[in-house]
């Protein structure tokens, strides 16, 4: 198995304080990983380190080529602004901006494979929908849709089924386990460990720290829990250099 | 007698058709400038730059009178420093960008008369505050319609990231180097249409053919290529009849304009189809699913 994304001593933050602290490891290519912790573990942060958008305080990431722009990323909030007028096939449509970039036209070819993810995440006939029509569950969908699309190596969402119901969590779920499938690289965070040990092989569980990364049963074990807990307690406004930084 | 309310104020009078020419092309570059100004929530932003212009235009014309070059320069030296210095203002202090624009402009605007009340008289004030319309000359009606072509060409190149710019900052960053250089240019762009406002209209209602036709076609339409054909229609209709209404009745012309785009923006508000008051009412009964 050939690693996907290295973390090396990792440490990423906000003004000095750490915010994920000394993180080592590997994920495979191909992996399935669930990131779990407590809220302030770091988890979006990491995701932000991922997409290159926060420099590394101390350690580095090694990227195999899975640069941050050949990565599709789900942030926890989307940033999208629900009131412009859109439909849900032109957001759908974004995501071949890889293929088509500024300038490339939009054939026959780009209308079918749109209609078809479309169809994939379980929205035909709301192509024309605007998005200000849509449920949260529906938004969702046609996040995953411009997902599917952007055909990355590598998929990092943050948080993807916060405040959507069981059934469109069941459905992209399954969109889920076809990437993996297909030998795509997937890191959820995730906050619901019933849904983490049911579909997710690995997982790490983040406090700051990796508390444990591994096989899911192991690693969500009570004593891990509790552990998780009792770290992300510990910030204090006036900490002290870090020993272990280099 | 339609010919001569409608089309012989045009056809005998040269600086009508001049005056005509001019705002039919700040209409049509405003289009798109407006539509994103509204879009982007940036619209009382786009009206706080258009005072902030004021200073460095007064400067051009306290160096060397009301030459077109001056003016020009000064103005769009002014616009770029507001908006970036407003833009730093937020980042590097507690202040948020709408409360620092406010400031800027404010002290743009005072600084702007001052100076030009230094070495002129209340008739150039008039000029820089209310525009000259009826007095465009050859140099200034080559660069508002360069301006316009210049604007209409960058709309064409950099549509597509400004959509998604618009619509989700957060994706283009993750998939493109563009976002941060595409807001840069959409800034340069409606300084740009500010100055050419400016000229015609004058500091106060610069981006009146601007904003008022876009907000009214926001509210005819849900979709983007048809909003920003509406907001040049309707700033051309403005333009026309705004011109027709001061040579009939005699009001200053800058204003007559844009208060015909404000009776569009209101007739809009009313019955638009899209978001209008009287949507809501006498409805159809609605649908099974």
């Amino acid at each position: 198995m050939s690693a996907a994304l290295g973390f090396h001593n990792l440490t990423l933050g906000y003004d000095r304080h750490p915010a994920v602290h000394h993180l080592d490891g590997v994920i495979e290519t191909g992996a399935l990983l669930a990131v779990v912790g407590p809220n302030g573990a770091g988890k979006s942060t990491l995701a932000k380190g991922i997409m290159g958008a926060l420099k590394p305080l101390d350690g580095r990431i090694e990227r195999f080529g899975h640069e941050p722009r050949s990565i599709a990323y789900l942030p926890q909030a989307a940033e999208i602004d629900r009131s412009f007028p859109v439909d849900v096939f032109d957001v759908a449509a974004m995501g071949q901006w890889g293929q088509r970039g500024l300038f490339g036209g939009f054939g026959g070819k780009d209308t079918a494979r749109i209609h078809a993810a479309i169809a994939a995440v379980g929205l035909a006939g709301f192509e024309r929908r605007s998005i200000a029509t849509l449920s949260g569950g529906q938004m969702q969908r046609a996040l995953f849709a411009r997902l599917l699309l952007q055909d990355a190596q590598v998929l990092l969402l943050d948080e993807p089924f916060t405040a959507i119901d069981e059934r469109t969590t069941g459905d992209l779920l399954v969109l889920i386990a076809r990437w993996h499938g297909e030998g795509r690289t997937i890191i959820a965070i995730l906050h619901d460990f019933d849904l983490v040990r049911r579909h997710f092989p690995q997982t790490l569980l983040l406090a700051r720290e990796a508390v444990a990364w591994g096989p899911t049963a192991a690693v969500l074990s009570p004593a891990n829990l509790a552990r998780a807990t009792r770290m992300c307690e510990a910030f204090e406004t006036d900490a002290h250099n870090c020993v272990r930084a280099a | 007698m339609l010919y001569d309310f409608l089309i012989a104020p045009f056809a005998d009078f040269g600086f009508m058709r001049r005056a005509l020419a001019g705002v039919l092309a700040l209409s049509l570059a405003g289009g798109p400038v407006g539509v994103f100004l509204i879009l982007r929530r940036m619209s009382l932003m786009g009206d706080a730059m258009s005072h902030a212009i004021l200073p460095g235009a007064a400067m051009g014309y306290l160096v060397s009178g009301l030459s077109l070059g001056a003016m020009t320069f000064g103005g769009m030296l002014a616009g770029f420093a507001v908006a970036l210095l407003s833009g730093l203002v937020a980042r590097a202090t507690a202040l948020r960008e709408d409360a620092s624009m406010a400031a800027f402009y404010l002290i743009s605007l005072a600084l702007g008369v001052v100076i030009v009340s230094l070495r002129g008289s209340n008739v150039d004030l008039m000029h820089v505050l209310f525009g000259t319309v009826l007095a465009l000359d050859d140099a200034t009606l080559i660069l508002l319609a360069s301006i316009a072509s210049l604007t209409l060409t960058a709309f064409a190149l950099v549509y597509r990231p400004l959509v998604m710019e618009t619509l989700d900052p957060g994706f283009l960053r993750s998939v493109s180097w563009s976002g941060a250089y595409v807001h840069l240019a959409f800034l340069a762009l409606l300084v740009l249409n500010l100055i050419a406002g400016f000229h015609a209209l004058g500091t106060l209602l610069a981006i009146g053919l601007t904003i008022l036709p876009a907000a009214s076609a926001r509210l005819w339409s849900n979709d983007m290529t048809r909003m920003i054909a509406i907001a040049m229609a309707g700033g051309v209709v403005a333009s026309a009849s705004g011109l027709l209404a001061s040579y009939h009745t005699g009001v200053p012309t800058g204003p007559a304009i844009i208060l015909a785009a404000g009776v569009i923006y209101l007739v809009s508000l009313v019955f638009g189809r899209s978001g209008g008051l009287l949507r809501g009412f006498g409805r159809r009964r609605h649908l099974e699913a």
